[in-house]
């Protein structure tokens, strides 16, 4: 008896999308496969490597033009002379290579953020970034894998990339969220709980009754940080809502997946979503979840609210629930930032970005920003900041004796307004002073 | 490789200590050479011989995908690095790039900051204060790449 012979039956999800888009067809968790990926995608720090290494490997010509979407968003706008040089590089990139998707100028917004919007992932697709939040696909029923420059100067090259099919680990989702606790804090719950290694070389896939009661905004939250517990990728279960999505977004090149109900699985954890509060991740890790009600009254010199996790309509509206009725204090500085271009749009439609700048809040167009410690918002020694980023690490957004805590945008938002971290509910309840 | 120097550091070294966020506009190795280390250990740069050794403990590279990390320590001079275990993304840029990684817990777990090791990248061996430490080997297509001295030599090696 041969196991490969094994029909298509009990597969999870990644197996199903790792096996369309491989050569070998029939690869499981634990396979070494060659996958050609629907999306290659580049941004302005990832890409400058790739171009380096495309021309060392002496390619003229890239396998799939068309397969490849870059975008700049990281030192965007250029903040100095050498950021400015990474752009050019990748738009003479994309014009001797015949790229058409180069997303650049107030027309595109954050990688991870963009790539959904616009139709280019969705249900069964499989993008390779140059950049590890590549894995927020995951939120569409798609998977998306982060890599390095040189792997993706390989896949231009080739079309194509080994790659391990990871093992999954099911996360059951049931019950419905208590007000205020969000997708940020569901993941940062079930990374605090497995640690910032305990998905290490897997893929998280999201299910269970209570996935309806997230919107896709929150998926999106959730799926972006699944390599902040190690995961390579992460796939969430197919529902009406992602359906909507794509009609909007006009994706169609594959179909969904389903986990076989018989599907391995390396572990399964179960999150009853209305036990979960408020959290927030100290210093120095992702993993280092502390309930809100530990953190109360630490001071705040910086509040930042938007990036690839958390950068969303719901987001924006969430943060404009509190700074309608509240303003800034004076000694913080607050920096908002929708994640795409779309976003800010459909923001301003909304009021959203005059209630922002009425209530003293810096408001910017799409930019990877301050998240990475890049520019607009650096933080210097002694500070501390609140972001709806994804990443606190030592010296993550500024100085290296800066702190971030990782947050929901309505305990960033009122974090802004106090001036220290509290309870975002006393400020919807509380009216205007 | 004999009587080199060891730098030894903590569990989950994250990519943002080993190349700060604020020089990822940079992108040739010898621009990114000085900020190695910068945001963990500041003196690396002043201290490190080449051939010396990086060591730490489990998911050693975490983090951000940035191959600025892996490029700034080859460029130090760091002949390899050893950990308990690897950031997937890392590990994979560590190897495209020809900068040998082993896993080698017990190894880890006898290695101070400053001790002196004999290093064998070929077959993985050290040899630590008198005892030999052998690292797991690498799968097949990694040793092809590293073998080849890099994921763009082993591209070109093969589409010649």
């Amino acid at each position: 008896m041969s196991l490969s012979t094994t029909s298509s039956a009990s597969m999870t999800m990644t197996e199903k999308i790792y096996a369309a888009h491989s050569k070998e067809k029939n690869v499981r968790s634990g396979d070494i496969a060659i996958i050609v990926p629907d999306v290659v995608l580049l941004n302005d720090t990832s890409g400058t490597i790739t171009t380096a290494q495309l021309k060392l490997m002496g390619v003229k010509k890239i396998a799939n033009p068309d397969q490849v979407v870059v975008v700049t968003d990281h030192f965007y706008p250029p903040k100095d002379i050498t950021s400015a040089n990474s752009v050019s590089m990748l738009k003479n990139l994309s014009r001797d290579m015949g790229i058409k998707h180069l997303y650049d100028s107030g027309r595109g917004g954050i990688e991870h953020a963009l790539l959904p919007e616009i139709g280019l992932i969705g249900p069964g697709g499989l993008v390779f970034g140059a950049d590890s939040h590549t894995c927020t696909a995951g939120a569409l029923n798609a998977s998306g894998m982060g890599f390095g420059s040189t792997d993706l100067a390989a896949v231009l090259a080739a079309g194509e990339l080994w790659v391990k099919v990871p093992p999954s680990i099911r996360i059951e989702l049931s019950g419905k969220p208590k007000p205020y606790v969000t997708g940020k804090d569901i993941i940062l719950s079930i990374i605090g709980q497995i640690g910032c290694d305990g998905a290490l070389n897997t893929a998280l896939e999201f299910g269970g009754s209570g996935l309806g009661n997230l919107n896709i905004d929150e998926r999106f939250a959730i799926a972006n940080m699944a390599v902040e517990a190690g995961a390579e990728t992460c796939v969430f279960e197919f529902d009406e809502q992602v359906k909507d999505y794509i009609e909007r977004s006009g994706w169609n090149q594959h179909s969904p997946v389903y986990p076989d109900h018989d599907a391995q699985y390396q572990s399964v954890i179960h999150i009853a979503l209305d036990t979960l509060q408020p959290v927030l991740a100290a210093p120095p890790s992702p993993d280092n979840c502390k309930p809100l009600t530990e953190l109360l009254g630490t001071k705040v010199d910086q509040v930042y609210i938007g990036n690839c996790s958390n950068g969303t309509m719901t987001d924006l509206r969430q943060a404009a629930s509190i700074l309608r009725n509240h303003d800034v204090k004076a000694e913080v500085r607050l920096v908002i930032v929708p994640a795409t271009n779309k976003i800010y749009r459909q923001a301003s439609q909304e009021g959203l970005l005059d209630i922002f700048a009425r209530a003293g809040a810096f408001v910017s167009m799409p930019t990877c920003g301050a998240c990475f410690g890049g520019h607009m918002g650096i933080l210097a020694a002694g500070e501390t900041a609140v972001a709806t980023t994804n990443r606190n690490f030592r010296g993550r957004m500024g100085h290296v004796d800066s702190q971030v805590f990782l947050a929901n945008a309505w305990v960033a938002a009122a974090a802004a307004v106090r001036g220290e971290i509290c309870d975002p509910a006393l400020l919807i309840l509380e009216p205007q002073p | 490789m004999k009587n080199v120097t060891v730098h030894r550091y903590g569990h989950d070294i994250n990519t943002d200590l080993i190349l700060p966020g604020q020089y990822l506009n940079l992108y040739k190795a010898e621009d990114l050479k000085p900020h190695c280390l910068e945001g963990l250990d500041p003196e690396f740069t002043t201290r490190v011989q080449v051939g010396d050794v990086v060591i730490g403990g489990k998911n050693f590279g975490t983090g951000s995908s940035r191959e600025h990390a892996p490029i700034a320590i080859k460029a130090s001079g760091i002949s390899c690095v050893i950990a308990t275990s690897f950031a997937r993304i890392f590990y994979r840029n560590a190897i495209n790039i020809g900068l040998p990684v082993f896993e080698c817990p017990e190894l880890v777990e006898h290695a101070k900051m400053g001790d002196i090791i004999d290093v064998d990248i070929a077959s993985g061996t050290f040899i630590l204060n008198g005892t030999s430490f052998q690292a797991q080997p690498f799968p097949a297509i990694i040793h092809e790449i590293l073998k080849a001295g890099g994921l763009v030599p082993y591209i070109s090696r093969k589409t010649v």
